[in-house]
């Protein structure tokens, strides 16, 4: 039979799923390099900015398809004008140039070796939280407050007709009548019934604050607040994920200590000396009149470069002691880029308790591991 | 249905046309796709290609592309007999006749030009087969496994030798060990073969100092990497030996479209408006079909479209071996009228390389207004305008389908079974992050430790990678 020249067909392809198999590969090895990043990633801007609602997109830089290839910045390009160009001409800036219209060619542009993922903030909260446990997580004794939830997760022979199971019903039926050698669905009687009924569930009603404190003296500058930022935007995502109800108070301090407001807390500058003991004490106060410690599990941290007034530190020693008493644990970062000796650090080393975690903060990354610190997986601490 | 018998009206009055003009194409297989399954093609370049995660993430681009309208593939066409062409559903009526002609042109390319000669035209079964094979080693050795090692491969696939002539390595491990010359050809054309030999050892005197030399291991550079790893690495079981065979079959299965893409789709836009020309439009036809064209032979500021490109430098030709001037009539003896045929000979002859060094002219280049621009600073810039530095540039970024020529110099580097590679460097530096990032793809295909040559602003400089870390030196 001779072969026909042309043959025009159109078949079913829905069961060709390979691109979307081989996608998915992808998005799973996107994932692990991702979790290989989160160090990178959680001081990633775009999240820290996106309040959490978003999905965002983080550059991705480990899942390149590697090979020998030539240096598009050192080389020569070739391209075509309207007619009127002439040696000098800018095209583009920065990464790649400007683009005229879109060709067949694009695609294949220069300096596009960043893949870019996008992934939700609740997926990296996932991974990242999956390190984390919270330390010398007590049962308060006062827990009077319990909400009641409810939980369908029986299913039994009698019930009520508005919460009846229809495919479990059905599924009786079939094997009763399967069973009378009359296959199929028919005759449904009340023994075929099945209904779904409901479990109260009693959930401890438990809340955490966070007292968040933060330097704002002169020495305190855009690093260092979006570094504090950063730790207390994944602190606060993550206590939520424990606690039923999370409240922060903000404290900023510089000789002198007042509760803020979140933005002013971020964004205001302040000038002028330090004095730790200040918000301390505000701390101190703020407890004792609105979060007491027997309903509360209380985490104060404090962010700050370190500068503190030498004549301060015994004090503000003993105010940190105080707090602890009250708290489950005692934060203290340090945001030092240049790798000082800190005047604070200096009295803080010589603390002895469980209850108190430090981490110095050198870099963005690092936010990471200080979360990793504080909330590191250790045993409980004996409770007094 | 109508949609089919209308189009099997279309593409017969199309086929008839064209094979009217002397085009001769494979038998074709037209067939109506939804979008996700024209990007997948798209994406593996083959609708029976194996599963690699790659293609999964060009598959994911390439669709994301089309949904926020910011590409669109009209249609894929395959280099197999018969041909088979995958169309866009949805497309109009029109949008479909510019595409059937379109790749008519492309299967008489694929059927014609001599770079494809050697193909494969049973590929579509060929890779299909490979994809089975590589699932069955995925389920004997693991998913990861194959997967880690696809990863490796991948990584260096374009490095054969896709000389049409040489096939095979150029050489036998018998005459490596020996370290003499094979004696098999001998003829008066000997000496010009042995110039080859000349000029690839880089000036060094040729056969008289060879014998005296240390044996060399492979006796000279070797171009196709890929087939020396699988060859001679003491590293590989018999399965990964087996997918490298494969992934250079593919690759030089794809090679010939990669060294003419400018001729192959100038070739088939400038069939597609011809063969239009030909057929009763109606108005709106003609409308849209001019949008359409246009569309796909646009120029761009930052590359050179191979369509626009491609179609230009073919209607140079035809108007200038059509209408020669009386220089070129006395000179070469070319006589009024021989454009088509023209155009026939170059599709059969050149490939993108000889195409741009023997058609393109001072004229067209200023017709164009074509340009080179580089980095400087934070900025890209127009740099030159001469037309010769743009023609030897647009040749370079061809030679070697525009990958960096590397060579096996040593399998046996420091006599320690240590692989040296080294880059033939022609002006252009590689990217050393990515090159830093490859090397251990290497490794784990040689098993030992790897090196590579190259040059950094004017020294050259060794990479070598140990399984743990780069080291770099400048030597």
């Amino acid at each position: 039979m001779q072969e026909p020249l042309f043959i025009v067909s159109k078949e079913d392809w829905s069961l060709h799923r390979k691109g979307y198999e081989d996608q998915l590969r992808h998005k799973e090895k996107v994932k692990e390099a991702i979790k290989k990043n989160l160090g990178d990633l959680v001081s990633e801007e775009n999240i820290i900015l996106s309040n959490g609602k978003d999905m965002v997109k983080i550059p991705i830089r480990s899942l390149d398809e590697y090979r020998f290839r030539y240096n598009y910045n050192k080389q020569k390009l070739s391209g075509q004008g309207k007619g009127d160009s002439k040696v000098g001409d800018v095209l583009g800036r920065d990464g790649t140039p400007a683009n005229g219209g879109k060709g067949q060619g694009a695609g294949d542009q220069p300096g596009q070796d960043v893949y870019e993922a996008e992934i939700s903030v609740e997926e990296i909260q996932e991974m990242l939280f999956g390190d984390l446990e919270l330390p010398d997580l007590k049962n308060k004794p006062n827990q009077d407050m319990v909400t009641k939830d409810i939980h369908f997760n029986d299913i039994r022979k009698k019930g009520l007709m508005g919460n009846i199971d229809k495919k479990r019903t059905i599924i009786a039926n079939l094997k009763r009548n399967n069973i009378s050698g009359k296959p199929g669905i028919h005759n449904i009687s009340i023994d075929d019934l099945r209904f779904k009924t409901w479990q109260e569930v009693i959930i401890p009603h438990s809340q955490a604050v966070v007292i968040a404190m933060m330097d704002t003296s002169g020495s305190m500058g855009m690093f260092e607040k979006y570094i504090a930022r950063t730790f207390f935007f994944w602190m606060v995502r993550f206590l939520r994920t424990k606690y039923e109800n999370v409240e922060i108070v903000f404290i900023a301090h510089h000789t002198e200590a007042k509760e803020v407001s979140e933005e002013d807390f971020f964004s205001r500058g302040e000038s002028g000396g330090t004095i730790c003991s200040s918000a301390y004490k505000k701390a101190l106060e703020i407890i004792d009149k609105r979060y007491s410690p027997d309903r509360y599990n209380i985490y104060p941290f404090h962010f700050s470069d370190g500068d503190n007034l030498t004549s301060d530190n015994q004090r503000s020693v003993e105010y940190v002691k105080e707090l602890m008493k009250r708290s489950n644990m005692f934060g203290y970062g340090e945001i030092n880029p240049y790798n000082r000796q800190s005047t604070l650090m200096n009295v803080f080393k010589n603390l002895k308790d469980d209850k108190f975690v430090y981490y110095v903060i050198r870099e963005k990354a690092d936010v990471y591991q200080s979360l990793k610190t504080f909330f590191k997986k250790r045993e409980a601490a004996p409770t007094e | 249905m109508d949609e089919i018998k209308e189009l099997n009206r279309v593409v017969e009055e199309i086929t008839e046309i064209a094979l009217g003009f002397g085009l001769d194409p494979f038998p074709m297989r037209y067939e109506i796709c939804p979008p996700d399954i024209i990007y997948t093609f798209g994406a593996y370049g083959m609708p029976t290609r194996f599963s690699h995660w790659s293609f999964g993430k060009t598959f994911n681009r390439m669709k994301m592309q089309y949904d926020l309208g910011l590409s669109k593939i009209y249609e894929l066409v395959i280099n197999n007999n018969p041909s088979y062409a995958f169309l866009l559903e949805g497309n109009s009526l029109i949008q479909n006749k510019l595409i059937i002609a379109h790749v008519l042109a492309h299967t008489d390319f694929f059927k014609n030009n001599f770079y494809f000669s050697k193909t494969n035209r049973g590929m579509v079964e060929s890779m299909s087969a490979t994809a089975e094979r590589i699932r069955k080693y995925e389920m004997q050795y693991g998913k990861e496994v194959v997967e880690d090692f696809l990863d490796a491969a991948l990584a260096i696939q374009e490095h054969i030798d896709p000389n049409l002539l040489t096939p095979k390595l150029k050489w036998s491990k018998d005459e490596a060990d020996s370290g003499k010359k094979k004696k098999g050809r001998e003829s008066e054309y000997d000496s010009l073969w042995r110039l080859d030999q000349y000029i690839n050892s880089n000036g060094e005197k040729g056969e008289a100092d060879n014998e005296k030399k240390e044996k060399k291991f492979p006796p000279q550079p070797e171009k196709d990497i890929l087939l020396f790893i699988e060859e001679y690495s003491n590293h590989l079981e018999s399965w990964q030996r087996d997918i490298l065979t494969m992934i250079r079959e593919e690759m030089l299965y794809f090679w010939p479209q990669i060294e003419t893409k400018i001729m192959n789709e100038g070739w088939a836009s400038y069939w597609h408006a011809r063969i239009l020309r030909e057929m009763d439009l109606t108005e709106e036809e003609t409308i849209e079909f001019a949008k359409l064209n246009s569309s796909v032979v646009q120029p761009s500021r930052t590359s050179i479209n191979p369509y626009y490109f491609g179609l230009k430098v073919f209607e140079d030709i035809e108007k200038r071996w059509d209408n020669p001037t009386e220089e070129e009539q006395k000179l070469h003896g070319r006589k009024k009228g021989q454009g088509r045929k023209k155009l026939f000979e170059v599709r059969e002859t050149e490939r993108d390389i000889s195409f741009i060094r023997n058609y393109m002219t001072k004229e067209l280049v200023k017709e164009l207004d074509l340009y080179l621009y580089q980095k400087k600073g934070n900025e890209w810039v127009i740099v030159e305008k001469d037309w010769e530095k743009i023609r030897d540039q647009l040749v370079q970024t061809k030679v070697n389908g525009g990958f960096p020529y590397l060579v096996v110099e040593n399998g046996d580097y420091l006599r320690n079974g240590e692989l040296y590679l080294k880059h033939q460097y022609e002006g252009i530096e590689l990217d050393i992050r990515y090159l830093e990032k490859t090397l251990p793809y290497l490794f784990q295909l040689w098993g030992r430790m790897v090196h590579l040559e190259t040059v950094v602003e004017n020294r050259a400089v060794l990479f070598s990678y140990d399984g743990n870390k780069t080291f770099r030196k400048f030597i």
